[in-house]
């Protein structure tokens, strides 16, 4: 066997030159978000490197935009395109939102699938660390979603007839309710086999709340069993309180049961989507 | 002694797979140990209990004095992981993969890129630093990964199956890696299909199969047990197959044994005859497809094992490992 051969040239990178850390309980809340937001930034490094991962929150959305509108605009709404675009543009916000969550849990799935996830397990960091920066990496998709929607309704002749200041609320509102609607698909990313059951899981959840929702069409048009469930869904009170914010009319009821699905889908999904990524072996 | 890594009793259940049935293994501070045993026989579940990413049902380990549940933090801030699939992130570069590992290690910016150049340098990678970990060779991304687990300069080391799927080429070239990893005197586990690997790496040697250790030894203790190293020659001409097992038969004292494609294996108990034997051999004008001393192969220590498994005399049970 041939002897073992030591690089002199270079300073050894092995030998502990410093006593072992030892993980400090003050400022912990402090290195959970540091090391969220290393991990966010690995995320973006990803996003940038494939761009394609970008369509569902740009293409996507100026779509249906587009089909919605022109298709069925003509039919819904008394016959005014512009009308139906008024009353569309905040609820496909709600619906792109959603479905631009699949996304999230489908990347991280991948990503234990290859092993990267074992590395950050074994590290001295909080075991939520690697979940809540891939959620917060999520949320420039989010802004991304936001602005492109807004920007190519503004060129379709979308109105806002509020102002600056409700429009930056509907902003932090939708960002704020994306990211604890994202969770449900972090919990579904821990638990499913395949990437591929994580988009087919979450399009079973994504769908019927999305149209089963006041996205496309007034609640008072649909039949009765049919509104009790559109009635508590949160892509609904979303909308509602987005479209207030952007063209006028009632906020402070959906805005309230908003706030209280986000409450109620972190308090959820989080400890959920924590608890199944602990578990895997 | 101080033990870096100590277990007992160690079990693991998946579903109606019993991975671990009672594995305990101690490695000293500043030594090798090599884990041995063929695929399923529990080698990742034992390191993946020891680096805390999965939980024994029953039994208890330390790794550099930490349990490894009630301390599951210590432990994880005093070790470095390689697993069997190297787990790189192949989007990132080698250098944002190792800042990244810095950064989660609590080291400042520029602390984390001056640890990555010294790894990048040290493992041979300055060249390929910008580039993404997806255009890698297996042996890079093996390197990588390896520097990954050193970033926060662990005293214990875990190599689960470091060269697995690598040409023989790049094996040796991770075998050097992995001993000037040893020569800056960290505490390694290193699992291994290959005794050939596990003796040219490891101090001490835990075989276990199934679930269960079925021995503990220092490597030339093993391969003396196992009956030494095998002389193989395979001659060009099949027809003078009978020349070269009586030049064997001569040279050793022992029978060979005739293998499937005409190739003559014969045991020794040390590689002092190989010159001999080239000699020989050449002498008697006979040409050769292959001449080789090497290793009995993992399945020859298995059935040498299990064959003399009843005899507690040669064998150390779970608890003499433990001990």
């Amino acid at each position: 066997m041939s002897t073992t051969v030591v690089d002199q040239t270079t300073p050894s990178p092995v030998a502990r030159r410093e006593p072992p850390r030892t993980p400090s309980r003050t400022g912990r809340a402090g290195a959970i978000w540091r090391h969220a937001l290393a991990l966010a930034q690995r995320s973006l490094i990803k996003l940038r490197r494939t761009p394609e991962a970008l369509i569902d929150v740009t293409l996507q959305p100026i779509i249906f935009l587009g089909l919605f509108t022109y298709v069925f605009g003509g039919a819904i709404a008394g016959g005014s395109q512009h009308e139906y675009l008024q009353f569309l543009l905040p609820g496909l916000l709600g619906q792109t939102i959603a479905m631009a969550s699949v996304s999230l849990g489908q990347n991280l799935n991948a990503d234990i699938e290859k092993g990267v996830f074992d590395r950050f397990r074994s590290l001295p960091i909080a075991r939520s660390a690697p979940l809540v920066g891939a959620v917060m990496a999520d949320l420039v998709r989010y802004l991304i979603l936001f602005f492109v929607t807004v920007g190519v309704g503004l060129l379709m002749g979308f109105d806002i007839t509020t102002g600056l200041l409700p429009v930056l609320a509907a902003l932090a509102l939708s960002m704020g309710f994306a990211l604890c609607f994202g969770w449900i698909s972090v919990y579904v990313g821990m638990k499913a086999r395949t990437p591929g059951s994580v988009q087919g899981i979450m399009f079973l959840i994504v769908l019927p709340l999305s149209f089963g929702s006041n996205t496309f069409v007034q609640t008072s048009t649909l039949p009765g069993w049919l509104q009790a469930f559109v009635k508590v869904n949160p892509i609904t009170h979303l909308v509602g309180a987005v479209r207030g914010l952007m063209i006028g009319g009632p906020v402070a009821v959906d805005l309230m049961w908003t706030l209280v699905w986000m409450a109620g889908l972190l308090a959820v999904f989080f400890p959920l989507a924590l608890r199944a990524y602990r578990r895997p072996a | 002694m101080t033990y870096a890594i100590e277990a007992s009793g160690l079990t693991k259940r998946f579903g109606a797979t019993q991975a671990l049935a009672g594995v305990g293994l101690a490695v000293t501070e500043g030594r090798v140990l090599g884990v041995l045993g063929p695929n399923g026989a529990g080698k990742t579940t034992a390191v993946r209990i020891l680096a805390t990413l999965l939980q024994a049902d029953s039994g208890s380990a330390r790794v550099a004095g930490h349990d490894v549940v009630r301390d599951a933090a210590r432990v994880r801030s005093m070790i470095g992981l390689t697993g069997q699939y190297a787990s790189v992130d192949e989007d990132l570069t080698g250098t944002q993969n190792l800042v990244l590992i810095g950064k989660l290690l609590d080291l400042s910016s520029r602390g984390a890129k001056a640890r990555a150049g010294e790894l990048l340098e040290w493992f041979d990678l300055t060249e390929a630093a910008e580039r993404t970990a997806k255009t890698y060779s297996g042996g890079m991304r093996r390197r990588l990964d390896l520097a990954a687990s050193l970033v926060g300069r662990p005293s214990v080391i875990f190599l689960d199956e470091p060269t697995t799927g690598l040409d023989p080429a790049k094996r040796e070239e991770m075998w050097d890696v992995v001993r000037r990893v040893v020569a800056e005197g960290s505490t390694v586990l290193l699992t291994t299909q290959y005794l050939d690997e596990a003796d040219a790496l490891a101090d001490e040697i835990t075989v276990i199969d199934r679930g269960r250790v079925i021995a503990h030894d220092t490597p030339d203790g093993l391969k003396h047990l196992v009956g030494g190293q095998r002389l193989r020659v395979r001659p060009t001409d099949p027809r003078r197959a009978g020349d070269v097992a009586a030049i064997l038969a001569d040279l050793t004292g022992r029978t060979p044994e005739t293998g499937l494609r005409g190739e003559l294996t014969v045991r020794v108990d040390d590689d002092s005859s190989l010159p001999d034997l080239v000699a020989r051999v050449r002498d008697a004008g006979i040409t050769v497809h292959e001449l080789s001393l090497h290793l009995p192969s993992l399945d020859e220590v298995f059935l040498t094992l299990t064959g003399r498994s009843a005899d507690p005399g040669t064998l150390t049970d779970d608890e003499g490992a433990a001990a």
